[in-house]
C-alpha cells in the first residue's frame, strides 16, 4: 500500500478569542488519527513562524488592524484551500461590536477616559499595527474556499470536514452546523 | 365591495390630506375596517408611495428608468432640481414645501426623462423645465395653474396590427358569446391559442377551462394593470383607448368562469386614468352591459371594481396582486396552489393582463381563425411593443408574433443598435448576433418591453440600473433575494468605481445562479438575468473595469486606515495598505 503524503495544515487566529482553537483540541484522541494523515505547518499549536506551502489554511477571527490583513494575505497565497472558522472569521463576531462606534470613541473609551489613567492617551508606539475603522470579516478581504459556522465550530465539525478533506471530497456543511438555534 | 372602502384608497385618501400616515391614523383605519393594527402598519410600510413622515406640499417622483429616468437625457435632473431648491434628496425641506426622492419606472419611457408630482406624471422634463419648475413651486403655485402641457400623456402609436386595426363597438363581443354560449366561446379561446400577454405566455383558454372547472363559493376575474416592468408602457395606452373592450374582454371571461365580480388593479403610477376608467365602467353600466341582467339577459350578472396600486413592482406579479386586493402587503404566495383554484379570498380566480383580456374580446367577436392566421404556430396573433431608447420614434409598435428584432430596429429608426434589452430588465439582453432571433414565446419572450441602447451606450451601466432595481424592489420575504439583490449591487457598485477585481466576476455569476435557483417567486428567478446575459454577451463591459489584482477587498482597505492614521499621527508606508492581491 502506497502511503499517501501528509495533508499541511496551517491556523491562525486573527480578531478571535482562540476559542476556535481550544474547540480544535476537543477533538481528544481523534487528533492522534488525524495526526497520521496531516502534519501542522505555522500554527499557535506548533509555535512555527514561517509559513511554508500549505493545503490548508483555518483562520480564525476577524481582520481588525493592518498586520491582520498581512497575515490573511499571507496565508491566502500559501495555502490551496483557506477555510474561514467561526462566527468572528465569517461576520465579525464580539470584536465587531465596536462597528458600532468610532475607532476614536472606543480607543478614548479605554485609554483616556478610564478612571485612574497613568498618562491617559491613544496608543502611538510604531510597534502596534494599525486598527481599522471597523472590524470585517475575512472573505472582505481575500478569497475563501469554506466556511466553518459556530461559536466555536464543534470538535465533530472540524472532524467531519478534515477527515473529507483528506479522503479527498468536496466538504459537506451539513444542516446541523448551518440551523438557527 | 366598493372601491373607496378599500384600505389602499383610505390610506390613499390620508397621504393626500396630511402628506403621511400617522400611527394614530392607521390605529383608526384598522378600527374603521376592522382589520388588525399590524395589517395596516404592514400595509403602509410595504407600499412606496405611503410615508410615515410627512412629505412636501410638492411631493416628487424622479423615474429612475433606463428610458424615462432622470438621467436619460444626460444630465441629472434629479440633482439639478434638489441644488435648485437646496433641498435634499428623499429629505423633505425644513418648511415643508417641497420633497424630492426616485422612484421605479413610471411607463412614460416615450415622453423622455418623467417624474410624478403628487401623483401626477409630468413629461419630457429638461433642465429648463427644471428651473421652471422651481420657480413655480417657490411661488407656491397650485397644480392646475402649471402649464397643462407639462402634463399631457399622448399615445405614441408608430405600428398597428391585427388589434390595433380592428374596430369594435362596445358590446359587439358580448353579442358574439351570447350566440356561440359558454362553451363555444371558451372553443374559441382555447383554438385561437391566445397566451398570456404579461410575459409569462400561459395557455389564456386553459387557465379559464381550470378556473371553471375548480370548486369555490365565488369566482373572480382579476385584471392585471399593474404594468411595472420597467420600459413597458402599452398598457398605458390600452387602458387610456380600449378600456371598454378590456372589461369586455372581462365580462366575457366572467360569464365563461361563472363570475359575477371583477378587478381592475391599477398601479398607483397610473392613477391619473382612474377618472377614465370609471367614466367607461358607468357608461356600461348605463348602455346594459355591466351589472345585472347584461344585455337583457336575467341571470348574467357582473360588475367590475378598480382598486389602484401604491408604487410595488411586485404586485404585478399574480399572487401579490391578489394579496394586495385582499388589503395586505404584496408578498407572492406559495405556488401551487395557483390563483385558478385558489386566488382573491381564496376561491377560484383568473388573473389575466389587459392585453390578454383585450385579444380574447377580439377573439370572441371575430373568431380564433382570424387570430391564428397571425403569429407563429406556438405564438399566435400579435404583440404590443413598448419600444424606447435609442431610437428615432419611442412609442407603441403591434407586430405579429415571430418578427425579428432587426426588423424592429429598423422601422423604429434605430440604426447603431449595441443591445437589446426584451422583457424589461427581467427580460432578455441581447447583442448583435441575437438580433436575427424572434419575438415569440419560443425564441425572446417579452410582456412589451422593448429598450434600445446605442454603441455610447455603456452596458455596464444599465446593468447596474437594473440590479438597483431589484435590490429596491424585492419584497424582502425571502433571503435569496432580499439578500441576493443587495449583494449583486455590491458587487457592481465595486466594479463600477474601479475596485473589481477578476474574482468579483466569478462572485457575481455564483450570486446570480444562487438568486435565480433560490428565490421564492419570479421577481427573484429573473432578477440576475441582465447580469448573466452581460456576463456573457459583454464581458468586456465589466473587464474593462477590473483592476490588475486578481482580488480586491470589497471595502477600500485604505481607506479603512484613515482614522488610525489622524489617530497616531504615522503615516509612512507601514500605515498604507494596497486594495488587493494576486
Amino acid at each position: 500500500m502506497t502511503h499517501k503524503p501528509k495533508l499541511k495544515l496551517a491556523t491562525t487566529s486573527l480578531a478571535g478569542c482562540f476559542g476556535c482553537h481550544m474547540s480544535f483540541l476537543d477533538m481528544d484522541e481523534r487528533l492522534i488519527e488525524l495526526l497520521e494523515h496531516i502534519e501542522f505547518d505555522r500554527s499557535p499549536f506548533t509555535d512555527i513562524k514561517q509559513l511554508d506551502h500549505c493545503d490548508i489554511g483555518l483562520i480564525e477571527g476577524g481582520v481588525c488592524n493592518a498586520e491582520n490583513v498581512h497575515v490573511l494575505r499571507t496565508y491566502r497565497a500559501n495555502c490551496r484551500i483557506l477555510v474561514a472558522v467561526g462566527a468572528c472569521a465569517i461576520n465579525g463576531g464580539v470584536p465587531a461590536l465596536r462597528n458600532h462606534f468610532s475607532l476614536k470613541e472606543c480607543l478614548e473609551e479605554a485609554y483616556v477616559k478610564t478612571p485612574d489613567m497613568i498618562n491617559p492617551h491613544i496608543p502611538d508606539d510604531p510597534e502596534l499595527p494599525l486598527l481599522l475603522n471597523k472590524v470585517y470579516p475575512v472573505h472582505e478581504v481575500v478569497k475563501i474556499d469554506y466556511f466553518l459556522p459556530g461559536c466555536p465550530p464543534s470538535a465533530d465539525t472540524f472532524y467531519r470536514f478534515l477527515s473529507e478533506l483528506i479522503e479527498g471530497k468536496e466538504p459537506q456543511i451539513g444542516k446541523v452546523e448551518l440551523r438557527y438555534d | 365591495m366598493s372601491e373607496h372602502l378599500h384600505l389602499l384608497h383610505i390610506l390613499h385618501e390620508l397621504q393626500q390630506k396630511h402628506r403621511y400616515i400617522s400611527e394614530a391614523s392607521i390605529c383608526e383605519v384598522a378600527a374603521q375596517l376592522s382589520l388588525p393594527v399590524s395589517q395596516v402598519r404592514a400595509v403602509v410600510a410595504f407600499y412606496a408611495f405611503f410615508y410615515s413622515t410627512p412629505c412636501g406640499h410638492y411631493h416628487i417622483l424622479f423615474s429612475n428608468c433606463t428610458s424615462c429616468g432622470y438621467r436619460a437625457g444626460g444630465t441629472d435632473l434629479l440633482r439639478l432640481l434638489s441644488q435648485k431648491l437646496s433641498v435634499n434628496i428623499g429629505q423633505t425641506r425644513k418648511d415643508e414645501q417641497v420633497s424630492i426622492d426616485e422612484t421605479s419606472c413610471i411607463g412614460m419611457c416615450d415622453h423622455g426623462p418623467s417624474l410624478l408630482i403628487n401623483g401626477v406624471p409630468l413629461v419630457h422634463v429638461d433642465a429648463e423645465k427644471i428651473e421652471q419648475m422651481a420657480a413655480l413651486i417657490e411661488a407656491d403655485k397650485p397644480l392646475n395653474e402649471w402649464p397643462s402641457a407639462w402634463f399631457h400623456v399622448k399615445d405614441h402609436i408608430y405600428k398597428r396590427g391585427l388589434l390595433l386595426d380592428s374596430s369594435l363597438s362596445a358590446g359587439d363581443g358580448l353579442r358574439a358569446m351570447l350566440t356561440r354560449g359558454r362553451e363555444g366561446t371558451l372553443t374559441e379561446i382555447i383554438q385561437s391559442k391566445l397566451r398570456g400577454r404579461g410575459g409569462a405566455g400561459f395557455s389564456t383558454g386553459l387557465k379559464w377551462r381550470l378556473c371553471q372547472q375548480a370548486a369555490g363559493e365565488a369566482h373572480y376575474v382579476v385584471c392585471n394593470a399593474d404594468e411595472g416592468e420597467p420600459g413597458t408602457f402599452k398598457d398605458r395606452m390600452l387602458l387610456q383607448q380600449h378600456a371598454d373592450a378590456l372589461c369586455e374582454g372581462m365580462t366575457i371571461c366572467a360569464y365563461v368562469i361563472g363570475a359575477y365580480q371583477g378587478f381592475i388593479y391599477l398601479r398607483g403610477e397610473y392613477r391619473y386614468l382612474l377618472p377614465h376608467l370609471q367614466a367607461t365602467l358607468m357608461h356600461r353600466r348605463k348602455l346594459g352591459l355591466l351589472g345585472t341582467a347584461i344585455l337583457g339577459q336575467t341571470g348574467l350578472e357582473f360588475d367590475i371594481d378598480i382598486v389602484v396600486g401604491a408604487g410595488a413592482y411586485i404586485c404585478g406579479e399574480e399572487s401579490a396582486l391578489i394579496e394586495s386586493l385582499e388589503e395586505k402587503p404584496g408578498i407572492p404566495r406559495s405556488r401551487p396552489p395557483f390563483p385558478v383554484t385558489h386566488g382573491y379570498l381564496g376561491q377560484p380566480t383568473v388573473v389575466n393582463n389587459v392585453e390578454t383580456l383585450i385579444a380574447a374580446t377580439h377573439i370572441a367577436y371575430k373568431g380564433s381563425a382570424w387570430f391564428t392566421a397571425v403569429g407563429t404556430p406556438a405564438s399566435t396573433g400579435s404583440k404590443l411593443l413598448s419600444i424606447s431608447g435609442d431610437c428615432a420614434a419611442a412609442g407603441i409598435y403591434e407586430y405579429p408574433f415571430g418578427v425579428t428584432i432587426q426588423q424592429i430596429l429598423e422601422e423604429c429608426g434605430a440604426d447603431n443598435a449595441q443591445a437589446v434589452q426584451v422583457g424589461g430588465p427581467a427580460g432578455t439582453l441581447l447583442d448583435q448576433t441575437a438580433f436575427h432571433r424572434q419575438i415569440a414565446f419560443e425564441d425572446v419572450g417579452t410582456g412589451g418591453s422593448f429598450m434600445i441602447f446605442n454603441q455610447e451606450r455603456d452596458i455596464l451601466t444599465i446593468i447596474h440600473q437594473f440590479a438597483t432595481f431589484f435590490a429596491h424592489e424585492s419584497c424582502g420575504f425571502c433571503t435569496p433575494c432580499r439578500v441576493g439583490t443587495i449583494l449583486l449591487k455590491q458587487g457592481l457598485d465595486k466594479i463600477m468605481i474601479g475596485q473589481g477585481a477578476r474574482n468579483d466576476m466569478a462572485e457575481l455569476q455564483r450570486v446570480s445562479e444562487l438568486v435565480r435557483r433560490y428565490s421564492h417567486c419570479g421577481l427573484g428567478h429573473t432578477a440576475a438575468n441582465s447580469i448573466l446575459d452581460g456576463l456573457q454577451h459583454f464581458p468586456q463591459a465589466f473587464e474593462q473595469q477590473l483592476t490588475q489584482y486578481d482580488y480586491t477587498a470589497r471595502f477600500e482597505l485604505n481607506a479603512a486606515l484613515q482614522e488610525a492614521r489622524q489617530l497616531t499621527r504615522h503615516d509612512g508606508k507601514e500605515a498604507h495598505l494596497e486594495q488587493g492581491q494576486d
